[in-house]
């Protein structure tokens, strides 16, 4: 086969898998834009007629027919939630990762273990047991409740992914950092975080996404405008006898919309990678 | 102006010791050299210096300060890593200013320390670059910088060369004697190769097992060897050592070949003593083939298993008591193996060690 043809197939694979994947996410972009009306025609339109933002303008309560969704809170307490839980998790990850990658302790290799098998329990197993305990202790439908929740399920993820990167910088260049004068603070600080950055930058948008999109123990543990997320806000939609398709499409697109600003924002440290050549190689 | 003082100082991990309560002397402005086999306790001894690694006991002295808990950065020291330890995210010149930038000194002190810095090691062309962009040698060159920028008391050298090649060493080993001339500075150099050790040192300190076991300049190890383990180790070949026991002045092996007691150990060894008669390569030549030296010259017949041309010598290869010796044939002809060759053995440079203790039964120590 010449390379031609090759680059021609590769081309066409990668092609249909990118399709495969986007089309769910292609079709709500397009089903935000059209009437509901339209979307439920049978035999299904499958190009769009006429293009509209009324979805849009009914969600921020203009034109029509407004839906009564408190937009503005959802975002605002997903926004919260995620930003607060990303950073104590990446906060703890990297303590906790540099701790594991660096020092030897009684017990270490049980509890990096234990905190990963933490990972294999569902969470929606956990729903009821959190449920249980957080209207007990007074923490249902408040943003700290989710926070902590969000907090807990990012944490063995970000110290398993930051450990990984702390444990490549080699050991020698916070040795020579504290012969060249620093303190044991300074020498993390300045060579040993720049060096582990695109790990911890990874960890940080993994723990913003599984925030930012968790649905499953949210929808148990909010229930008003105090703490009610973003994906969970999406059920509003629903009436009893009726899904506002259109409504609900235009509000996935309000969810995804950050998401992808933040993913391309930080995706140039995410690619970075590590640069190493200091040491010998 | 440092002197540096090792006083019983002991490493455990846990309870495994080891490094054993070693003390050391070394002078202000002094190239000393640590050797020993791997794992004989080298780097933790010098880490222990460099504070990298806590004391389990005894007394570190750098200058007049005792820096038993002292963290690295307060014992105005540098290291050269084995692996260089360059950091991957700042450009040479940033990986050379780095120490004074965390000083705080002024901006215009440490460019001229560095452009300093980078004449004495030809870095000169190099500054903007970043360590993946150098070769190995010019790497080795960058960590000798960054040691030498701040003017510490002491310089400390792990293993600096083990990563070049064979000719890249050679030519940095004459470097970093060039730059100790120059800079003027106390050394602690660390090597398992005692090439190395003999090249660059004033003094060698020679490491077993956690243990100093001699300590002297290159020629007073070379030369006298203070045990049998000291002898197989510094120099190259190693030298010969055959067993035997001491009868009327001759040391009798195995095979019931004799040789005189050496003339330095002559009259005070018993009859029955079992010792380790040792002499190397350099003192055993074929006659006709050897250098002129006057002193006590013994004949001994060698059978030549192999002889191997190294252009200006030959080393050949031989048994003496089921041992194999090696000997050093100067203006080298073509030799046969199989050729028997009558050899000149010059008793003045040959040893006796305690076959028991492996100590040197030199009188005089
Ligand atoms: N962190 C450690 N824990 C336990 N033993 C160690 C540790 N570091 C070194 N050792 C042991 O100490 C001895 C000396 O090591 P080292 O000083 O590195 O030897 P070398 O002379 O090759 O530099 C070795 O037997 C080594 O196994
Ligand atoms: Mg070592």
């Amino acid at each position: 086969m010449s390379t031609r043809t090759k680059n021609i197939l590769t081309w066409i694979v990668t092609f249909v898998i990118m399709l495969i994947i986007c089309l769910p996410g292609l079709w709500i972009i397009l089903s935000a834009f059209r009437t509901n009306g339209e979307i439920l025609t049978k035999p299904a339109i499958w190009i769009p007629q006429n293009l509209t933002l009324d979805n849009f303008r009914a969600i921020f309560g203009y034109g029509e027919n407004v839906v009564g969704i408190p937009v503005a809170s959802y975002f605002r307490n997903s926004l919260v939630i995620s930003v607060t839980s990303t950073f104590v998790a990446v906060l703890i990850g990297m303590t906790g990762g540099y701790a594991f990658a660096r020092y030897t302790f009684p017990g270490k290799a049980a509890t990096f273990l234990w905190l990963m098998l933490s990972r294999t329990v569902p969470g929606i197993a956990l729903s009821l047991p959190l449920f249980i305990i957080w209207s007990r202790m007074g923490i249902i439908d408040t943003q700290f409740g989710v926070i902590l929740v969000y907090t807990a399920i990012n944490v063995p993820f970000t110290i398993w992914l930051t450990e990984g990167f702390f444990r490549q910088v080699p050991r020698d260049l916070n040795e020579a950092a504290q012969i060249d004068g620093c303190t044991p603070w300074q020498a993390f600080w300045k060579i040993e975080f720049p060096l582990a950055k695109s790990g911890i930058a990874s960890a940080g948008i993994f723990a913003f996404l599984t925030s930012w999109n968790e649905y499953a123990l949210a929808s148990q543990l909010t229930r008003s405008t105090d703490s009610k997320t973003l994906p969970v806000g999406l059920m509003d939609f629903t009436a009893q006898f009726t899904i506002d398709w259109a409504g609900m499409c235009a509000m996935a697109v309000i969810i995804i919309v950050p998401a992808l600003i933040l993913t391309f924002l930080v995706q140039k440290h995410l690619i970075a990678g590590l640069t190493f050549g200091g040491v010998k190689g | 102006m440092a002197e540096v003082a090792l006083k019983k100082v002991v490493k455990r991990y846990g309870d495994t010791e080891v490094v054993h309560g070693i003390d050391l002397d070394i002078a202000h402005n002094e190239f000393v050299v640590l050797v020993g086999p791997s794992g004989c306790g080298k780097s933790t001894t010098l880490r222990m210096i460099a504070g990298l690694e806590e004391i389990s006991d005894g007394d570190i002295v750098i200058g007049d300060t005792v820096v038993n808990t002292l963290p690295p950065r307060r014992r105005n020291i540098s290291m050269v890593f084995q692996n260089y330890a360059l950091y991957p995210h700042m450009s040479v010149r940033e990986n050379l200013g780095f120490s004074l930038k965390i000083a705080k000194r002024p901006e215009a002190e440490i460019a001229r320390a560095v452009e300093d810095a980078a004449a004495i090691l030809g870095l000169d062309a190099l500054l903007e670059r970043t360590p993946a962009e150098l070769s190995g040698g010019q790497r080795q060159r960058v960590a000798m910088g960054r040691a030498i920028v701040r003017h510490p008391d002491v310089f400390l050298f792990d293993e600096p060369l083990s990563n070049l090649d064979a000719k890249l060493r050679t030519q940095m080993r004459v470097e970093i004697k060039k730059l100790h001339a120059k800079v003027q500075t106390t050394i602690v150099y660390v090597t398992h190769d005692q090439i190395e050790a003999m090249t660059l040192a004033d003094r060698i300190v020679i490491m077993k097992d956690g243990h100093i076991v001699q300590v002297g300049t290159p020629l007073d190890v070379f030369e006298r060897p203070v045990d049998t383990f000291v002898a197989g180790f510094i120099g190259s070949p190693p030298m010969n050592l055959i067993d035997g026991t001491i009868r009327d002045d001759t040391v009798v092996f195995g095979d019931g070949r004799s040789l005189p007691v050496p003339p330095d150990f002559a009259g005070r060894l018993e009859n029955g003593h079992r010792v380790v008669f040792g002499f190397r390569a350099d003192v055993l030549m074929p006659k006709g083939h050897a250098l002129a030296e006057s002193g006590t010259v013994h004949d001994i017949d060698l059978t030549i298993d192999l002889a191997e041309p190294l252009g200006s010598e030959s080393m050949l290869f031989s048994s003496l008591a089921g041992k194999e010796i090696q000997a050093r044939m100067h203006n080298p002809r073509a030799v046969r193996s199989g050729e028997v060759l009558t050899c000149e053995l010059h008793l003045d440079k040959c040893h006796l060690f305690d076959a028991e203790t492996t100590r040197s039964l030199r009188g005089d120590g």
